[in-house]
């Protein structure tokens, strides 16, 4: 196991073949990251198709080699090492299995090929069996097998070595079914909760890696806009995009304009519960919006902006309704059984609102 | 897609007849010989099994097949290896495919005769560079009086013809595999060898199948270079079963010998694809049971 | 109006469809739900005449399709793959099906403006699909249906291969558009979520049969089986095997019962269902069933937290609002209102009023 720093990586790929086009015009495909993810931690890479996600994966495996920067294992630097150097494991989209081999052969190719000897062989590929409940399908060829038990064994290979640095995964749940998804993620929790191998899963599914990760650093564009524990990325989302992204339905951003510890929306004023203090620059000019999760939202009579329901969506766990205040759209989500009022307000719990200037989240001085 | 549509009988009706007329009719004619003697006058005897023995036991049949069998075993061991060889060893994508491809096809678009022909000339000791140039260098190379320089030249010249159909069956196998494997292997550490058997070749078995089979064919039907170089020479050292058969029917006019002995060669053939197909298909069969339903 | 009638497809020893009796309206959105392999796309193959099923009549505005080619049975069909002309640009290729059947230009420009005003397709018609995002490119496929004027539009886990973000909002968008269509649709979905977000009606398949067929929401509240219940319900449904004897039923090897209103039959087997985010860590009122679990492992996606727990050596889980940890192996109370618990014959279907007939222990 290993803490895996990044240092001012950055990649961009290229046109194909000649440099007919200038270095101006690609633009970076992941752009001068610094991170750094100490040992035996769950992390998760989440952003939508294109953010530079998997091509980050790829810097730390090693299948890829970055434009700029350098990847550190355990401080030591390995940028120009190859992924059997870098003694990673990767899991990837689709199943990759050796079709031709039994599932226990398959679990074995990775110590065959670093010429372990046969009875240290036996023993992890049996316990790593067991670990995955691979028991009886161990003598069966990879081929027969169903696309989870596949993924599986996929990652199987990556557990079976001992002294793997970190576990890579990329999108590995995207072609199992989504009652499987749950029992497979949960062994894989499970499986890191008990053996604490780094392991570092690439996805753009929130619940994925809001569900695996201590930390998920969510990423847009090539950069990263915010790393944190789940928690934090719900309540205190660094960037719009953070706050939209997560959370289905994402959060609520509206335009307002700020005066000392009060918002205005259209010609409503809700208080905040911090002054944002004299640096906070209002003159107009300045994007200022007013961030609320749906969860965040209550539907009431008494106190409140004024709202108009345009649609609501059961969704059975609970009930998504779309109001409009003020002439914006907000989503509330109602529990499951309460009422909806005819000609309600919207309030919005205090301390839960958050103020973003240009997309980014302003800190209130407290 | 299976939808039922009784018109498509109509459309392939005339391929239907095309077939009737130009093989199962010829087949039965030559059945019909084969178990008739015949001395001219348009009279036939029946003579029921007696062709085939008489061919099964000839010394001269059997040493055709032992000939041609051996051509095709060298043929497969040289063809098949170098063919996936050169297929590993081509640019997977960039300017080189297309220059490659290009030069891959070329030899396949030139006719048998001509290929015949090209390399008879090739090979001669007077006018040919290759003939000329050995023996300038010392050589004593003779195809026309040298029984293995007669074999070396026909097998050079088909190796020469013919491996670029297995190469570009490979490579369509090759290119069709994602790269995602090769990062897997790359990841589990595995050798250039372990890439190949594990990931590679079950990759390309189907086209590989197709490839053996359809060299296998060749080379045991292979007729018109040897013809063209050879002749069937020196002696009868480059006779295989298509020439003598041929000698038979048309040289000696032995109508009956020689509708027997198409007929048994005709299911020689049929019994080594069964075999070569049964042999690289035995793994899949359990599969096929499992899988084959996408939903 | 579309009729299935005991349409039954077999390949081999394998059953695809097994005796399924489905009538769907026009202007309606028909669901088909169910795991991977559970028929749908087979049935659908039928309903567009791709296939020809073993047995059984389908009728298209009282009309018998059943031998009609899918060539004349005007259908639309949008796949999980995106499938487009790459060579064509995105305008003709919302135009293609039109340019078959001699309209004139203006009138194929006017059409496709509208529907790519539609799926907001207006600013990329020039383009070449595959320089759009997947999410483009799906709409484009789309339109392509949308277009046709079609009487039966087909859609095979149309978003299966997109983005979680862009799945969200394409969900939101679909059934303004299903709406003006007025064909008969049919979409295929693995997913309860977005069978709920889209609506409509849905059937749930399990091997080859329609469980249910009925009003989305209503089937998901009032699950006639306990396939129908296991099928709609994401995290999975939590079961339990009870035994009833004389007025209560009771956890096999265990202490704990459940007390009834009313009469069951004695001695035998019932099936407990309870839906993850039903359980609870507090006490509602004192009716509530109390059910203790050793918990495995605790996920937190967000607002909420998926708490694994083993409970009489079943996995179960509780889908608990707010961020709550737990440490693993932790034996921790969970509370399910008896109005949410779902109560299973032996035949595995529902007891109607079980909600009723449970009552404190």
């Amino acid at each position: 196991m290993a803490t895996i720093e990044l240092q001012a990586i950055a990649h961009r790929y290229d046109s194909g073949h000649g440099s007919a086009i200038g270095d101006a015009v690609i633009p970076f495909a992941v752009n001068a990251l610094d991170q750094c993810w100490p040992d035996g931690g769950a992390y998760a890479l989440l952003g939508p198709s294109g953010c530079g996600k998997t091509t980050l994966l790829n810097i730390i495996s090693g299948l890829l080699h970055p434009t700029a920067g350098s990847v550190l294992f355990d401080g030591v630097d390995v940028t120009a090492r190859s992924p059997e150097q870098r003694n990673i494991a990767q899991v990837f989209q689709f199943p990759v299995v050796y079709e031709t081999l039994t599932v226990a052969d398959n679990l074995a190719f990775p110590l065959r090929n670093r010429g372990l000897p046969t009875a240290d062989i036996d023993s992890r590929v049996a316990s790593v069996l067991t670990m995955l409940g691979l028991q009886k399908q161990a003598n069966l060829k990879a081929r027969d097998l169903t696309v989870d038990e596949k993924q599986k064994i996929s990652l199987g290979r990556g557990l079976v070595r001992t002294d793997v640095k970190a576990i890579l995964f990329d999108e590995p749940l995207t072609v199992i079914d989504p009652h499987l998804k749950w029992q497979l993620r949960t062994e894989l929790k499970k499986i890191h909760q008990q053996f604490q191998h780094t392991m570092i899963y690439v996805t753009h599914d929130q619940t994925e890696a809001l569900t695996f990760a201590d930390r998920v650093i969510v990423m847009h564009e090539g950069s990263i806009v915010q790393v944190g524990t789940p928690q934090e990325l719900f309540e205190k989302p660094q960037h719009t995009f953070v706050g939209r992204f997560i959370g289905s339905p994402g959060m609520n951003v509206i335009p307002c304009i700020v005066e000392g510890a009060t918002a205005i929306v259209g010609e409503h004023r809700i208080s905040l519960q911090a002054s944002l203090g004299s640096d906070f620059d209002n003159s107009g000019l300045q994007n200022t919006e007013l961030g609320i999760r749906p969860e965040y939202v209550r539907l009431c009579q008494e106190q409140g902006l004024p709202a108009v329901i345009t649609a609501i969506e059961d969704v059975g766990k609970h009930v998504v309704v779309r109001v409009n205040v003020a002439g914006h759209e907000l989503k509330v989500i109602q529990r499951e059984g309460e009422p909806i009022p005819r000609n309600p307000r919207v309030w919005f719990e205090p301390g839960k609102m958050n103020l973003y200037q240009n997309a980014h989240l302003v800190e209130a001085a407290q | 897609m299976k939808t039922v549509n009784n018109k498509a009988w109509l459309m392939v009706l005339p391929v239907l007849l095309l077939v009737g007329l130009s093989a199962i009719i010829p087949l039965m004619t030559v059945v019909n010989y084969s178990v008739q003697d015949s001395f001219g006058n348009n009279e036939f005897f029946w003579v029921g099994t007696e062709w085939f023995q008489e061919i099964l036991h000839s010394e001269r049949f059997l040493n055709a097949l032992q000939r041609t069998l051996l051509f095709s075993a060298l043929i497969l061991a040289i063809e098949i290896p170098l063919g996936i060889g050169i297929a590993l060893a081509m640019p997977k994508r960039g300017i080189g495919v297309s220059i490659c491809l290009v030069l891959m096809a070329l030899p396949l678009l030139i006719p048998w005769n001509v290929v015949g022909t090209i390399w008879q000339v090739f090979g001669r000791i007077d006018i040919g560079l290759l003939g000329h140039g050995l023996e300038s260098l010392g050589l004593d190379y003779n195809y026309t009086q040298n029984t293995f320089d007669a074999w070396a030249t026909i097998i050079i010249m088909d190796v020469w013809h013919w491996t670029s159909l297995v190469v570009l069956l490979c490579y369509s196998g090759l290119v069709a595999i994602p790269e995602v494997y090769y990062q897997a292997a790359r990841i589990d550490g595995a050798s250039r060898w372990a890439v190949f058997r594990y990931i590679q070749l079950p990759k390309i078995k189907r086209v590989l199948l197709i490839a053996v089979l359809l060299r296998f064919m060749d080379s045991f039907m292979i007729y018109t270079e040897p013809f063209v170089v050879t002749g069937g020479g020196p002696g009868n050292a480059t006779t295989f079963l298509s020439i003598d058969l041929v000698q038979m029917a048309i040289g000696q006019f032995d109508l009956g010998p020689a509708a027997a002995m198409s007929l048994i060669y005709f299911l020689i053939i049929l019994l080594l694809c069964w075999v070569f197909y049964t042999l690289m298909t035995v793994s899949d069969q359990a599969v096929s049971a499992t899988k084959g339903r996408t939903n | 109006m579309l009729e299935l009638q005991n349409i039954s497809r077999k390949v081999g020893d394998e059953v695809y469809v097994d005796d399924v009796s489905l009538c769907l309206q026009r202007g309606e959105l028909n669901i088909l739900l169910g795991p991977t392999l559970a028929g749908k796309t087979s049935l659908m193959r039928i309903m567009a005449g791709l296939d020809k099923p073993d047995s059984g009549s389908l009728r298209f505005d009282g009309r018998d399709v059943l031998g009609l080619p899918v060539q004349k049975r005007n259908v639309a069909m949008v796949y999980q793959q995106f499938i487009n002309y790459p060579t064509l640009t995105v305008f003709d290729n919302i135009a293609s099906p039109l340019t078959v059947n001699r309209i004139s230009k203006s009138e194929i420009a006017s059409r496709v403006a509208k529907v790519s005003d539609l799926l907001k397709l207006g600013d990329f018609l020039q383009r070449r699909p595959d320089t759009l995002s997947g999410g483009q490119q799906q709409r484009v496929a789309l339109a392509r249906a949308l277009i046709k004027g079609a009487d039966l539009v087909i859609l095979d886990e149309p978003l299966a291969n997109l983005d979680y973000k862009l799945r969200e909002e394409l969900r939101a968008e679909l059934p303004g558009l299903f709406a003006e269509m007025g064909a008969v649709l049919v979409y295929a979905t693995t997913e309860p979520t977005e069978a709920l977000v889209l609506g409509g009606n849905t059937a749930c398949m399990f091997e080859g049969k329609v469980e249910q067929f009925g009003p989305t929401l209503e089937l998901y509240r009032q699950p006639a089986g306990l396939q129908t219940a296991r099928i709609f319900s994401d995290p999975p449904l939590n079961t339990l095997r009870l035994h009833y004897r004389q007025g209560e039923l009771r956890i096999p090897e265990s202490e704990q019962l459940i007390k009834l209103r009313a009469e069951l039959n004695d001695g035998q087997d019932y099936t407990l269902g309870v839906r993850p985010h039903h359980l609870c860590l507090v006490r509602h009122s004192p009716e509530d069933i109390e059910l203790r679990g050793e918990v495995t492992v605790t996920e937190i996606g967000g607002s909420e937290s998926f708490v694994h727990f083993e409970f009489q050596n079943r996995a179960w889980v509780a889908l608990i609002h707010g961020i709550v940890k737990f440490a693993s192996s932790e034996v921790v109370s969970f509370f399910v209102q008896p109005r949410h618990s779902l109560l299973f014959d032996q035949s595995d279907s529902l007891i109607s009023n079980s909600t009723a007939m449970i009552m404190a222990p």
